[in-house]
């Protein structure tokens, strides 16, 4: 079948790209791996820095979508072919489908905390990821320790797996600073007794709003940050966990013991993120996120004509950003659209 | 003369403008990690020595970076190379390396 635009990734930059597409035009394909589409969003509670539910916003893309656009689920791109103006991609046990443009929209997964061992994620059962914690509160969970009770302090580590060569990622992946600060607040929603402590090293408080978030968490609820990177955990008898870090503000070693400890976990780019790149002959920057023509300019699109990026696959991002790259992905994807006739 | 008991206290700032920069240029033209430090300590939570006597490691490395030169000597002397500092690193700072090229830089420049 023949449509003009393939977007690949249902997550919610695909979803944007192709329902904006569709809405100045085209006739559009979204291509999605799983069985669902709303990638990482559908996995999230609620969203920094209003604390709206993540499904507002996902139901609005979905929404968005006209019943033009052509949906399929668990597709599995085996090759892309491309000959002239026109790109065919094949898809297993699925008939190809062929197009005038492409969108890449496959973006990023999450790091496996597992490969910072000295932080015990998978050894010790009191350390959880963000995105475990995201889960409790999605499924209306409560918080409780390995042993099922309250716990009394909760520990929130920032730059797990970003800004952090021995792990080779070296880049900051921009939104775990500001889903500390709000999930530190979510916490204390829910257990005003529990003490909060952030372990962070810069608090990167860039956008809108997020700054004053950070503002509520220390003044309103309480919430302690502690500047230094924790070096190592260790389970306690009791399994709590035993943190060591430098309070680098007065110099000194710092020590302390949490109920539960919270990873925040980074950005690295999906495995369709990079079995598309290599399948296109794409490039990749040195952190592994690919690169468009130029980062100011021309930032949805790449050297090959008719083949464009939107969202994280391009590097760490927030949901706000990657809907408004979605969107100027839309727009140039139309510009070349036009000039192909 | 009438004492008043007046005494001039000595400036406790950093003078970068007056510190002695060759020790820090000496080894960061050696080793430009020693620049790439951010401060997150790590290096000083991991140290086994500063958490049993006053060292830390992470505040040697900063002083050296102001040119602090004069405090170097002496608290260098706490380390134990056990290497700790430059495995935990987030940014590959040769710590290690660093502190044994202080001992060498002090002896070049007297």
């Amino acid at each position: 079948m023949s449509r003009e635009v393939i977007v690949i990734g249902g997550g919610i930059a695909g979803i944007t790209a192709a329902s904006s597409l569709s809405e100045s035009g085209s006739r559009v394909t979204l291509l999605e791996k799983e069985k669902y589409i709303g990638g990482h969003v559908k996995k999230w509670d609620r969203l920094f820095p209003s604390f709206r539910p993540a499904n507002e916003v996902l139901d609005w893309a979905e929404k968005s979508m006209s019943s033009d656009i052509e949906v399929l689920k668990e597709a599995t791109i085996t090759s892309i072919k491309r000959e002239g103006d026109k790109f065919t991609v094949y898809i297993q046990n699925d008939e190809p489908v062929t197009g005038k443009a492409i969108v890449l929209a496959t973006g990023y997964e999450l790091f496996d905390a597992r490969k910072k061992e000295e932080y015990g994620y998978g050894i010790y059962d009191n350390v959880l990821t963000s995105a475990d914690l995201e889960a409790i509160f999605r499924e209306g969970k409560k918080i409780v320790t390995a042993d099922g009770k309250t716990p009394r302090r909760v520990g929130i580590v920032h730059c797990v797996g970003s800004r952090d060569e021995k792990v080779g990622n070296l880049y900051c992946s921009k939104v775990c600073c500001v889903t500390g600060v709000k999930q530190a607040i979510e916490i204390k929603q829910v257990l005003p007794g529990t003490d909060v402590y952030g372990f962070y090293m810069d608090l990167r408080m860039f956008d809108r709003h997020f700054e004053e978030l950070y503002f509520e968490a220390q003044q309103k609820w309480g919430i302690n940050f502690i500047r230094g990177r924790v070096s190592e955990c260790a389970e306690n008898e009791d399994r709590s966990i035993l943190i060591k870090t430098e309070d680098t503000l007065t110099g000194k070693p710092l020590k302390m013991t949490v109920d539960v400890l919270i990873l925040l976990v980074g950005f690295i780019p999906s495995v369709e993120t990079n079995k598309l790149a290599s399948m296109l002959g794409l490039q990749t920057g040195d952190d592994g996120f690919l690169l468009s023509m130029d980062e100011h300019t021309q930032d949805n699109n790449t050297a090959i004509p008719g083949v464009f990026l939107t969202g994280a696959l391009k590097g760490p991002t927030s949901i706000i950003n990657s809907i408004a790259d979605a969107r100027s992905t839309a727009l140039q994807v139309q510009v070349y659209l036009k000039s192909i006739g | 003369m009438k004492q008043f008991g007046y005494t001039i206290l000595e400036d406790r700032s950093i003078d970068i403008d007056r510190n002695d920069q060759r020790i820090r240029e000496f080894l960061s033209l050696n080793d430009p990690s020693i620049n790439a430090c951010i401060g997150c300590g790590s290096c000083t939570a991991t140290c086994t020595a500063g958490h049993f006597v006053d060292f830390n490691i992470r505040r040697v490395h900063t002083f050296l970076r102001r040119g602090e030169a004069h405090l170097l000597k002496e608290e260098i002397q706490k380390c134990m190379f056990c290497g700790k500092c430059q495995l935990i690193c987030p940014r590959g700072v040769n710590m290690r390396n660093l502190i044994i090229s202080i001992n060498s830089a002090i002896e070049r420049m007297g």
